[in-house]
């Protein structure tokens, strides 16, 4: 079937959504951690009445103001692509999204929205109890619309809390707590804040060293580091419980990324986790583990992917020709399972049309039983089920050792800064303003993981890609697509420059934002 | 009670146009939010982004119809 499809149509629409989504993502980790770290600051000013407080809260509001201004609404365009290039996913997804999406809208996005103004006006006009719940309420806001995106995230990761109606072919939300509560979604949302909260600390962290570094502002850098280093070591702390936590899921619910992220081609009991390593460029060819180099920690995969040392982890061949003694299915014979699932829904639509009642629920038996299958049924190739392994491979390994990397930096900058002796470090100084873009790379590898791990899938074992898009001129996906990437450059470089200025002028230049 | 209203009204303006009155590197931030706005939703969404389902038909069932359709045979050429 699915060879009848226009691949340069699915192709642009997946690049034109994965450039917004990672252009978007350029702007919100910041909002998430740094509307989190000025309340902090706030309330350590209403607590102690100290001016110097209320000076670096304002400070980082400002920086944070100029970053929710020219972020805000980027989401948004994603939302404008679902309903023009993805209609098909959108249709069948309906009411999934729809509720996640609609609170987010009116509950977040109104919070967000109408404190953040009492929080940049309100300094000499509401008391400062106030105007600390507001700033309390801005982060909570924020952070609270990032939740119900990562909801529905995590359904399509892991598709619980529905059932197909066959007749309208929408997912029908029959259980809203499973859908919000799922071990995917719970995992993912703290996964994801937390890591931005580490973004938003190297980026604390990275200004204020070049303020050290310039002999400028010595007392708003210093606390500002203090500040930063240990919310971001808590952060980091918290973002590799929850990694752990989300590969176990993704070895539970999405072994083809868990493969991928490994490079594994043979499953094996006893896995070893690879800290570092070269794949060579024939081991997807052969499907063999080949590497240049590799530093491997013995049974660490299969203890975290399953808990126990010697479980077996399944490797892309497993998961493509199925392993009898391990009890896994070939990935053929889940494409038998789906296009059954397919022709059956055809079916019992047919026979519906007939008012054929009997022959209608026969079909429809057949299509719930192998529904879980059901996107398979599109699929042509076993191999179609294999991410982009060394895409999926690299970025896992960059987001991992950067995040161990950022744990050793906080925990040296709060010792130095401690000891009064990080000023004094110019080395160090550079490479934490260095550290700053390697944050948001950091947080980018982490998505490409997500998102790229788990093709085809559009929504996991249900919908492919290449079944989501709408029919439409590949053409016309092309000129949105560039038009999208002039529009997001002009954005991210006003925000640099904007942002450079802000910094160059420091807390004395303007009063307000 | 109208007064009180009118009053609160008042203070809520008063509140947003002192704060954009008093903005400096704010007024150039207003100006990218409404330029980018204005490209988003009136020239992007206008011109470039219509909801494919909404504009191609006119109710769910015809909707559901062709969805149904292309799911369950796509043939996308």
């Amino acid at each position: 079937m699915i060879t009848d499809i226009d691949i340069a149509l699915v192709d642009w629409s997946r690049a034109q959504f994965a450039l917004t989504a990672i252009y978007h993502w350029f702007f919100v980790p910041l909002t998430l951690g740094l509307s989190f770290m000025i309340a902090i600051m706030e309330t350590i000013y209403v607590r102690t009445g100290n001016e110097e407080w209320k000076r670096i809260t304002k400070f980082w509001m400002k920086l944070f103001g100029v970053n929710f201004a020219i972020g805000v609404a980027t989401g948004i365009i994603l939302e404008f692509e679902f309903g023009t290039n993805w209609s098909n996913y959108s249709w069948f997804v309906g009411d999934i999204f729809g509720a996640p999406l609609a609170i987010e809208g009116i509950l977040a996005f109104f919070l967000e929205s109408t404190f953040i103004a009492v929080m940049f006006f309100g300094w000499k006009k509401v008391s400062k109890k106030f105007h600390l719940l507001s700033s309390w309420l801005v982060a909570f806001g924020s952070n609270l619309s990032a939740l119900w995106i990562l909801v529905a995230n995590s359904w399509m990761q892991y598709p619980v809390g529905m059932e197909l109606n066959p007749d309208t072919v929408r997912s029908e939300m029959i259980g809203f707590w499973d859908v919000l509560l799922s071990p995917v979604a719970v995992n993912k949302f703290l996964h994801t804040i937390s890591s931005s909260y580490v973004v938003a600390a190297l980026f604390i962290i990275g200004v204020s060293s070049w303020y050290l570094l310039k002999k400028r502002e010595l007392l708003l850098a210093s606390r500002s580091i203090v500040l930063a280093s240990v919310f971001g070591l808590l952060s980091a702390l918290f973002t590799a419980i929850t990694g752990d936590g989300s590969a176990y899921m993704v070895a539970q619910k999405q072994p083809a990324k868990l493969a991928a992220m490994e490079g594994l081609y043979q499953g094996k009991s006893g896995a070893g986790l690879i800290i570092f390593g070269v794949p060579k460029a024939d081991a997807h060819k052969n499907r063999e583990d080949n590497f240049h180099f590799k530093f491997e920690v013995p049974k660490v995969l299969s203890l975290l992917g399953y808990r126990s040392v010697d479980a077996f982890v399944p490797g892309i061949k497993d998961l493509t020709d199925g392993n009898k003694e391990q009890q896994i299915m070939s990935a053929s014979e889940k494409m038998e399972k789906g296009r059954l699932a397919l022709t059956s829904l055809r079916s019992f639509k047919e026979f519906k049309k007939q008012n054929n009642q009997a022959k209608a629920d026969s079909a429809l038996s057949i299509f719930r039983a192998n529904a879980q299958y059901m996107g398979y049924g599109y699929l042509n190739n076993p191999d179609s089920i294999i991410p982009n392994v060394p895409l999926t491979f690299y970025s896992f390994h960059i987001m991992v050792g950067l995040g161990a990397l950022f744990i050793l930096l906080f925990m040296t900058t709060l010792y130095l800064s401690l000891k009064n002796k990080l000023c004094n470090k110019k080395l160090l100084l550079k490479l934490l303003i260095l550290s700053l873009p390697l944050g948001y790379v950091a947080s980018e590898s982490g998505w490409i993981v997500a998102e790229v791990g788990r093709q085809p899938w559009a929504i996991q074992d249900l919908m492919p890609v290449s079944v989501a898009t709408t029919h439409i001129d590949a053409t016309a996906v092309m000129t949105t697509f560039i038009l999208f990437a002039v529009l997001f450059t002009v954005l991210l470089i006003a925000e640099i420059k904007i942002m450079l200025t802000q910094i160059k002028i420091g807390p004395e230049g303007g009063k307000n934002v | 009670m109208l007064k009180k209203v009118s009053g609160i009204f008042l203070q809520i303006f008063n509140f947003y146009y002192e704060g954009f009155c008093s903005m400096t590197v704010g007024k150039k931030l207003w100006a990218i939010i409404i330029i980018k706005l204005f490209i988003m939703f009136v020239v992007l969404k206008m011109f470039f982004f219509p909801d494919f389902l909404k504009t191609r038909f006119d109710n769910d069932a015809q909707r559901s119809d062709y969805v149904f359709e292309r799911l369950t045979s796509p043939t996308n050429k």
